[in-house]
């Protein structure tokens, strides 16, 4: 099953072309990849995919809901990780977790249950009285992300979710993006790290607001004769 | 939206910068506009000189000294030498009675009293004058009981609803007015700004939550903090300066509301068009607090400013909350006197609140 489907998709700021005419769809439960260097328009099109901006034009369908006329229905069934790290510095763990329990309407009970689960997850159950701000930030980022999930959404979106962290941290967040599309919950992430790019099941490669490939990342490498997705990536950045 | 509402509390209240303003301001400005800057005279030194030292001008000297307004600082030698003590600054007024001061009142029916005061301060010269002057023409009255002049006209003069003309009375309404303006504008714009500079704004916006509700939530706390400033900014006033409220506290208070709103749907406004918390902060200090002070008629008075900035004032929202706090507490006057002004500041509300949503919505695009 389609949980995103993208045909045509153009977004233009004035005469600027961010998005020219996007056309990929993304399975339920899987892990999508969507690189590309800075600029090439990829928050440009997650931000159109969470209804935060409206496309100039396209089909564009959203766990099923358009995104012109359905935002309100798509917003309830997604969760979003943006590029800056964005929880509360001033509320403990704890309290971030209610409030955004909270503002996705999850009754009480079910914001207690889920927050332990999280916590138990990331093993951080005892720092949930901590201020978010005095936490290292590869923690502020493992939480950022279990809050983005707290409401079970059926997609979760991660705007360059690892900026910033060391290897190990890197590595750690990714067996917790494995865990969750274990569990349905369909994760579409963008990164510019072409290593990471190996742990999804199928990227796309924007360039100049253009999709240039999309397939597995086996697939790939087999057709530009590479050795990793970097080598992939080169090689068409170069033409 | 209850976990909103939380939320925000937290924020302010885990903030020693927001604490401060929001609850130590208030208390030191009206305070300080209570105590140290007032315009009354007390105690001015003056210095007399007294060139016929008979019954008449000692009964004068005495009756001014007794008022408490002026005393008397170190004794002039002669006329000669007023200029050196002006110089020190000792005395802002010289009272110089003529010699033969009560010979000539009784014999020509006229005698001469010259009032020398230190204009570089206008001001203030001006009030010594005024209350010198009124303190002699009194004593011109009794000393006059029981001859009867041919004719004479009479001014009686009597100051309505101040008739102590103390400042707290001119003070006060405008402090309340500023400290609202200040806390609430200021407070939310910052509070909206600072999530949007965060990046937490963006997170808000992927949720359920409509844009009202995001805006109601960051709001209400705000709403709930600057109406219980209002109360004690009228506590304060009440029983430490003594400021009366002669009319309804009902309609004050639910008058104060109406303005908040206002002020919040502006500090929404100012928030919708800036990117960071430093700018919200510079355009709700600048837009907003100069504005506020020097055209709302709290210091300068309307009626002498030159035409264009009176039509500018008109625009001011301080400005008609200052006549409605003035007319309720000071007056005593009911809804019926203040209908237009609450209209002019419900409607410059309506106005913010819609520019704002609009402004919000584009945002989203």
């Amino acid at each position: 099953m389609k949980i995103i489907e993208v045909e045509n998709l153009v977004k233009k700021f004035g005469n600027f072309v961010a998005n020219d005419h996007l056309t990929f769809s993304v399975d339920e439960g899987e892990i999508y990849g969507f690189l590309g260097a800075n600029g090439a328009g990829k928050t440009t099109a997650m931000k159109i995919l969470c209804g935060l901006s409206a496309p100039t034009s396209g089909k564009v369908l959203v766990a099923g809901y358009d995104v012109y006329t359905q935002t309100e229905m798509i917003k309830k069934r997604i969760g979003y990780m943006s590029q800056r790290f964005s929880l509360f510095e001033d509320l403990s763990v704890w309290e971030n977790f209610q409030f955004f329990g909270g503002i996705y309407g999850l009754p009480a009970a079910k914001i207690r249950e889920r927050t332990t689960e999280l916590l138990g997850r990331l093993g951080l159950e005892s720092e949930k009285n901590q201020i978010l701000g005095s936490l290292p930030l590869g923690w502020k980022q493992k939480l950022a992300f279990s809050v983005a999930i707290i409401h079970q959404p059926s997609i979760v979106f991660l705007d360059e979710p690892t900026g910033g962290v060391d290897p190990i941290t890197r590595r750690q967040f990714w067996e917790i993006i494995y865990e969750t599309a274990n569990q349905g919950i369909t994760v579409f992430v963008t990164t510019h790290y072409m290593d990471e790019a190996e742990y999804c099941r199928r990227v796309s490669i924007m360039a100049d607001g253009k999709i240039v490939a999309l397939d597995t990342p086996a697939n790939l490498k087999a057709k530009y004769q590479a050795a990793n997705i970097e080598e992939v990536f080169l090689k068409i950045a170069r033409g | 939206m209850r976990s909103f509402i939380i939320k925000e509390f937290y924020h302010i209240f885990r903030d020693i910068r927001s604490m401060v303003v929001l609850f130590g301001m208030p208390v030191i400005q009206v305070l300080l506009f209570g105590f140290a800057l007032s315009t009354e005279i007390k105690n001015a030194p003056v210095a007399i000189i007294d060139q016929s030292n008979d019954q008449v001008t000692r009964a004068i000297t005495s009756k001014l000294l007794s008022s408490g307004f002026f005393i008397l600082s170190d004794q002039v030698p002669g006329e000669g030498h007023i200029d050196e003590v002006f110089r020190r600054g000792k005395v802002k007024e010289v009272i110089i009675f003529e010699s033969d001061f009560s010979k000539k009142l009784e014999k020509d029916h006229r005698a001469g009293i010259q009032l020398i005061a230190d204009a570089s301060d206008p001001n203030t010269a001006n009030l010594l004058v005024s209350y010198t002057s009124a303190i002699i023409l009194d004593y011109q009255q009794e000393y006059l009981k029981g001859m009867s002049l041919p004719l004479t006209v009479k001014t009686e003069s009597q100051m309505m609803y101040n008739p102590a003309l103390k400042s707290v009375f001119m003070f006060v309404p405008g402090v309340i007015t500023i400290l609202l303006m200040l806390i609430t504008a200021m407070m939310t714009s910052i509070s909206i700004a600072r999530e949007k500079e965060l990046g937490t704004m963006e997170i808000l916006l992927v949720s359920p939550m409509r844009p009202i509700q995001i805006i109601a939530g960051k709001v209400l706390p705000y709403v709930l903090l600057a109406f219980s400033n209002a109360v004690i900014i009228l506590l304060l006033s009440y029983f430490v300066l003594g400021m009366p409220v002669k009319g309804s506290l009902f309609l004050l208070l639910a008058e104060s509301l109406l303005f908040i709103i206002m002020a919040l749907s502006l500090g929404i406004f100012i928030s919708t068009v800036s990117k960071s918390q430093q700018m919200a902060m510079m355009l709700s200090m600048f837009a907003l607090m100069l504005p506020t002070i020097l055209l709302s008629g709290f210091i300068f008075p309307i009626e002498n400013m030159p035409l264009p900035l009176q039509v500018i004032s008109n625009l001011m929202p301080p400005r008609w909350f200052i006549i409605i706090v003035k007319s309720i507490m000071i007056k005593g006057l009911g809804f019926q006197y203040i209908w237009k002004e609450t209209l002019i500041i419900a409607g410059m509300a309506l106005f913010f609140i819609a520019l704002s949503i609009k402004k919000f919505k584009i945002r989203l695009e």
